[in-house]
């Protein structure tokens, strides 16, 4: 046999470059990025953190349970956009997804992939909030003994909007995906408890229980503990087990329907 | 020794919700160096088959090994040892044409400090290298088929997988393709490509396999297929009635002749018989044809051109003088027609 068997390649290799492939993507189109990211926290703070505050129809006090609350919703949002629509897109229309199912790796290692990639643009994207947050509120709560638990939320946040970008950009007909999408995008939004505290709902406890229900509570939650812990806030601990059960839930379904999207 | 690079055996696929098998049991091999043709007409199920031994689909049974890979156990090693250029383009649209076969050879493995030089190589050899940097938004069909083939072989695969690589291109561009195709099969590449255009197979391909409702009507090399054709040969003669000379007669004295199969007369709608032939009359001419002038074609097996000199002696005979004569040699799409009763198009 001629077949010289080129040294059988490491399924890491492939994963890596596929990753090297998003990040230059980004890379090259890094305003876009930058834009895509930053502009809506940036009028959402300065809306509601800065300009409410000085015309004295909320008190200082918000402003800094607010940053938080963006911030995990910032991070899940972005995670979750660099994901679905471009999967959609890419299984749908373009098929350029092809030449990296056809990649000598596992298909699943492919959606690890997209997963990794889209969680480091949410950090990312966590990361920028904090010069955007100075800027606009002056100043931001921040602990440096709560680091820890700061990065564990954050993180966890960024893959749980990875995981939620792929179970909508597999599960959702590709024809349906714009529509779904906006269905889907503003109750989360809004119930996530970025712009309140959860235990302050005990008031309106119908809308309580449907917050219980969005990840994104558990997220800015979890920031605020680290961040104004002298807010009310859902116990560290369960808000980091809700977000990893969630996470686990969600990253099932969405590998499951990844494998039904790339194989016939 | 088994030289088989592609072995497929009783394969069958059914789409969920279908009533039929898009493929339906079908069983071929492909030896190592060998261009293989897979020709039927639209929904014969052509990509599905590729579809398969490319890993991108699952079959509901059979199996496919595809360089010594079996494609359902082992998809993810079978992927490293085959290329695909598919039907429709699948480009990286956040690429250059560059960085699409950059970045593909970087999936596959290739040293970072050989993936520049095999690109450059590849977009010299396909004519690409002034569209380096363009992203293949701003790229014509020809040129992203011609990417797609180059970027199938950044990664030298043993077994090039084709999904109808001609379709739509120009004359030009399919005559490109076809050179780069020949030169593939020089270097012993093994090939497998798809096509509904009967010439393509006949062209490129040592075997050919014609395709019908997921099902393989017959497999051969093209000449042996066309070979097999019972009276596909034809002698088309036109010829001019003399006085005291008469047609009928003439026909009687061909069908006499030895090898002739049939005889009929070349009317103004030539393919009212479901036969296509590049030997057909010219309508204008068929339609302007007096009672004085007779035209004829003549179905043959075996070899045409030893009629010639017959069915001349058999018009003078019978006083008609010939004006015209034309051989015409059977192509696979006669071959086609045979197996399935349809014209391709
Ligand atoms: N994803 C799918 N789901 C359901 N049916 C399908 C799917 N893809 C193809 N089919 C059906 O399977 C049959 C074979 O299709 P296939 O695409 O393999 O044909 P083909 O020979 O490549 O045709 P063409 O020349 O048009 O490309 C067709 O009847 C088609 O409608
Ligand atoms: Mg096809």
């Amino acid at each position: 046999m001629n077949t010289t068997v080129a040294t059988p390649q490491s399924e890491t290799g492939a994963f890596f470059a596929i990753l090297r492939r998003d990040l230059y993507v980004t890379w090259s189109e890094l305003p876009i990025f930058l834009a895509q990211v930053i502009l809506q926290p940036l009028f959402v703070l300065f809306v509601f953190g800065k300009l409410l505050g000085s015309l004295g129809y909320t008190r200082s006090v918000y402003a800094s349970l607010l940053f938080p609350g963006m911030l995990a919703l910032t991070v899940i949002i972005t995670s979750m956009q660099t994901l679905a629509f471009p999967l959609v897109v890419e299984f749908g229309w373009t098929k350029e997804i092809e030449d990296r199912l056809l990649a000598p790796l596992r298909l699943g290692l492919v959606a690890a992939e997209k997963i990794v990639f889209a969680a480091l643009r949410g950090v990312i994207a966590a990361a920028l909030m904090i010069p955007v947050g100075i800027l606009v509120l002056g100043s931001i709560p921040w602990r440096w003994s709560a680091l820890p638990l700061f990065l564990g939320v954050l993180i966890l946040a960024a893959l749980l909007g990875a995981g939620l970008g792929l179970v909508l950009g597999t599960l959702v007909p590709p024809n349906q995906i714009n529509a779904v999408l906006s269905l889907v995008f503003t109750p989360l939004l809004f119930t996530g408890c970025s712009q309140y505290p959860w235990p302050s709902l005990a008031r309106l406890h119908w809308f309580q229980i449907i917050t219980a229900g969005n990840p994104i509570t558990y997220a800015s939650e979890g920031l605020r503990a680290a961040l104004v812990p002298s807010v009310p806030h859902i116990r560290p601990w369960i808000s980091l087990t809700i977000l990893v059960a969630a996470l686990a839930l969600l990253i099932a379904i969405g590998i499951g329907g990844f494998y039904r999207r790339a194989v016939d | 020794m088994n030289r088989s690079v592609v072995e497929v055996r009783d394969l069958v696929k059914r789409y969920p919700r279908s009533p039929v098998n898009a493929v339906d049991a079908i069983s071929f091999s492909v030896e190592h160096g060998e261009v293989f043709g897979l020709l039927g007409p639209n929904g014969a199920g052509k990509t599905t088959t590729v579809g398969v031994l490319t890993t991108r689909i699952r079959p509901t049974s059979g199996s496919a090994v595809v360089a010594g890979v079996d494609v359902l156990r082992q998809p993810t090693l079978a992927c490293g040892r085959l290329g695909v250029v598919p039907q429709r383009s699948n480009l990286d649209r956040s690429l250059s044409i560059r960085n699409n076969l950059i970045f593909h050879a970087a999936y596959h493995g290739i040293p970072a400090s050989e993936r520049g030089a095999r690109a450059d190589v590849l977009l010299e050899q396909f004519g690409l290298r002034e569209r380096a940097k363009t992203k293949p938004d701003f790229i014509s069909g020809g040129q992203s088929q011609r990417i797609m083939i180059a970027r199938a072989l950044m990664h030298e695969p043993h077994v090039l997988f084709l999904d109808e690589p001609t379709t739509g291109l120009d004359p030009a561009a399919r005559l490109f393709v076809w050179d780069r195709l020949r030169e593939l099969r020089q270097r012993r590449v093994t090939i497998v490509l798809t096509t509904h255009d009967m010439h393509e197979a006949a062209q490129l391909a040592d075997r050919a396999a014609i395709m019908d409702h997921g099902k393989l009507l017959a497999i051969d090399t093209p000449q042996a297929l066309v070979r097999s054709l019972p009276g596909a040969a034809t002698l088309e003669l036109a010829a001019e009635i003399l006085d005291g000379g008469s047609a009928d007669e003439v026909f009687a004295a061909l069908r006499g002749l030895p090898g002739v199969e049939a005889v009929e007369r070349v009317q103004a709608q030539p393919q009212t018989n479901g036969r296509l032939s590049p030997v057909l009359a010219d309508p204008e001419q068929a339609g302007s044809e007096t009672t004085h002038a007779l035209r004829v074609r003549l179905y043959v097996s075996g070899d045409a051109p030893m009629l010639v000199a017959p069915a001349a002696s058999t018009f003078a005979e019978h006083r008609l003088a010939i004006t015209d004569v034309k051989l015409g040699n059977p192509t696979l799409e006669d071959v086609f027609i045979h197996l399935t009763g349809r014209t391709l198009r």
